[in-house]
């Protein structure tokens, strides 16, 4: 029987199988942040035990650091000593470490990708839910937890049960302005949060096709947020391509080696998955979430729900607690929520292609009044070739600020927080409570809605705004 | 890691969905680079509200939680497991747990039992009407009762077996040393290293 592209990546990855254990799986890539790995190399101190191969594992800072003043000490001691505690870590166990300052620092999974570190059927692993951003080059890539972390530092393994697949399969042609991130977040919105539970999602059909490498991994980042533990779009020509001269990308005779391989990362035609779904791309519209988890979510033409609306008492309650933390009312139409701050960055949607988009609704125009608006790149050759194409000055003449690379506004554990009360829309992928700083409200969007909300004030899509005189 | 067999104390409800972990522990508190000392963080937005049901006095010294479904889901961050441990909770029951906490909650010892959310309903009522109502979850019949209460609770096989014999999951991986070692021998030379 024919076998998906996730049972083909596992299988080659299986070191030891045996009846009623897990797989012992091998670990290709180790990717390494300041925040979930202090632990994990305090416990290869205590047991004596060495870090198998430095060479498969690779940090960065991207976590707790500032996106200003880059150059000065960090302020806030307790972050500054995770940090250091990362450097001491790496310097004692010979981990290659992209430190703030340097040219290849970033958010771990934009790092990843643009040194062509991360390839067609490699396992990827790291201390980080968002790891499923990988999985965009046909790599079985997932979070894990700090006591993993340690594992696979000490054994380059980790012993895994198979996942279960699950197909999404989105045909059709998008409309203009609706992309990836909308994609995804109506995926979110139609199976739940915990909808994708146990499964590898394979992203499947023409419209991921047709989506660039920085669309699939929008796409696959957010995988998580539907429960799955990895998101897989096979490896294509749009694939093949990125990775060409990438400084970490096989050349000459290892290329044509690799290519061979790449091309049977396919799932079989006579393969079956245990779930499917199937989305209509022309159905699709651009896409925000109106609560506190990433499931709660509707179109943008849509209005904020009632807790009536529940299909249960447990969705019931849900819905009440999210429209009481967001300060919402039933039937309110999402285009008239007003916005206080946006932020442009993430593991999500930090990468040059976003940029460029909201580049694009920013030209010739200004960010409302009282607008707080930071466009933080993913990582600092992001930052370089966006102001190489001189998109920096097309944000900062709009009123937005303009920042270093990290993980910024997504999670609060930097300088960079919501207040109490105020309310975002955000590129990010998570809305919790308090997600980006105690008290504050996020709504999840797309790049191109970020950039019209920032400039009308209230959700909105470029559709919404006047055209530029 | 102590191994689990069983455990026996009271419980508190948790009448909330979508659990995640930016909610059993904020980001403010991940700065942290030691596995304890995580307590405070705990909830620690919730328990604000002096009637969040943590702060409740005749919840005091409990050591089961009993939440809705969807429990631990977001990060991988296994100081949620680490917050709630070093709280005093031993058990933490759900309808539906994320993967990631639950593996995580695995290798450190928390136990994650799942059962029927009825059977949650149920447990939240004999809580509710009797705080001091003893819950036992015992790992080897897995089974949890409460008073009248008795459910079969699912976990899987495996986790069952290590945290029944308090195992360490790298000392089981390194006995496999050899054959790791064969493994890398036949790994192709096209895939990337980094440094």
């Amino acid at each position: 029987m024919g076998r998906t592209l996730a049972e083909k990546v596992w299988e080659d990855h299986i070191v030891r199988s045996a009846e009623g254990e897990p797989d012992l799986l091998y670990i290709d890539l180790h990717l390494v942040h300041e925040v979930t790995s202090p632990q994990a190399f305090d416990g290869l101190r205590v047991t004596g035990r060495p870090l198998r191969r430095p060479d498969l594992t690779v940090a960065t800072e991207d976590h707790n650091i500032p996106t200003i003043d880059i150059d000065k000490p960090i302020v806030d001691p307790v972050s500054r000593a995770q940090v250091e505690a990362l450097r001491n870590n790496c310097a004692e166990f010979g981990v290659p470490l992209y430190s703030l300052g340097d040219i290849e620092q970033g958010i771990v999974h934009v790092v990843g990708p643009q040194m062509g570190l991360t390839q067609p059927g490699m396992t990827v692993v790291c201390g980080d839910s968002h790891t499923s951003t990988h999985g965009a080059f046909g790599a079985l890539a997932f979070g894990i937890g700090t006591s993993e972390v340690e594992h696979v530092l000490a054994t380059q393994t980790l012993p895994l049960k198979p996942f279960k697949t699950m197909a999404i399969t989105v045909d059709g042609e998008l409309a203009e302005g609706v992309s990836a991130k909308d994609i995804i977040l109506a995926v979110i919105a139609q199976i739940g949060t915990g909808g994708g539970q146990g499964y590898v999602l394979e992203y499947r059909g023409s419209a991921i096709r047709a989506l660039s490498m920085e669309g699939r991994m929008t796409i696959c980042n957010m995988s998580i947020e539907a429960g799955a533990r990895a998101g897989m779009v096979a490896p294509d020509q749009i694939t093949f391509d990125y990775l060409k001269g990438r400084a970490k990308a096989p050349s000459g005779a290892d290329w044509d080696a690799a290519l061979d391989y790449w091309s049977t990362l396919v799932t079989d035609e006579d393969a079956t998955f245990d779930a499917e779904v199937v989305i209509d791309a022309a159905s699709l519209a651009p896409f925000v979430t109106w609560g506190t988890n990433p499931g709660q979510g509707l179109p943008l033409s849509g209005s904020v729900p009632s807790p009536d609306q529940a299909r249960d008492e447990v969705e019931r309650v849900a819905i009440e607690r999210a429209l009481e933390y967001m300060d919402l009312t039933p039937g309110m139409p999402l285009r008239e929520i007003p916005i206080d701050t946006v932020f442009v960055g993430s593991c999500t949607n930090g990468r040059i292609e976003d940029l460029r988009i909201v580049a694009e609704v920013l030209r010739g125009r200004t960010i409302a009044p009282g607008m707080r608006m930071l466009v933080v790149p993913g990582s600092v050759r992001v930052r370089l070739q966006a102001e190489s194409e001189g998109l920096d000055e097309v944000f900062t003449a709009a009123g937005a600020e303009w920042r270093g690379a990290g993980c910024s506004m997504c999670l609060a554990m930097n300088p960079d927080k919501l207040a109490p009360g105020e309310r975002s829309a955000s590129t990010s992928n998570r809305n919790f409570e308090g997600r980006q700083g105690p008290g504050g409200r996020t709504h999840l969007v797309s790049p191109a809605v970020a950039a019209a909300t920032a400039v009308r004030g209230r959700l909105s899509s470029p559709a919404d705004i006047p055209a530029v005189a | 890691m102590e191994a689990f067999i069983t455990h026996t104390g009271t419980a508190i409800p948790l009448r909330r969905s979508n659990v995640d972990t930016d909610q059993i522990i904020p980001a403010e508190y991940l700065k942290r680079i030691t596995r304890d000392g995580f307590e405070d963080g705990l909830f620690s937005s919730w328990r604000k509200d002096p009637d969040f049901v943590l702060n409740k006095e005749h919840h005091a010294g409990a050591s089961i939680l009993i939440a809705g479904p969807d429990f631990g889901t977001g990060s991988s961050r296994e100081h949620a497991v680490w917050a709630l441990q070093n709280y005093g909770f031993k058990v933490v029951l759900s309808s539906r747990f994320a993967d990631i906490f639950r593996g995580n909650s695995g290798k450190g010892g928390l136990l994650t039992a799942q059962v029927a959310q009825d059977v949650i309903e149920s447990l939240w009522e004999a809580v509710e009407t009797d705080p001091t109502v003893l819950v036992t979850v015992d790992l080897e019949s897995r089974t949890v009762s409460a008073g009248s209460i008795t459910a079969e609770f699912e976990v899987d096989d495996y986790v069952r077996w290590r945290l029944m014999e308090g195992l360490d999951d790298i000392g089981i991986t390194l006995q496999y040393g050899d054959e790791i070692t064969a493994f890398e021998a036949a790994r192709p030379s096209y895939k990337p290293v980094a440094g």
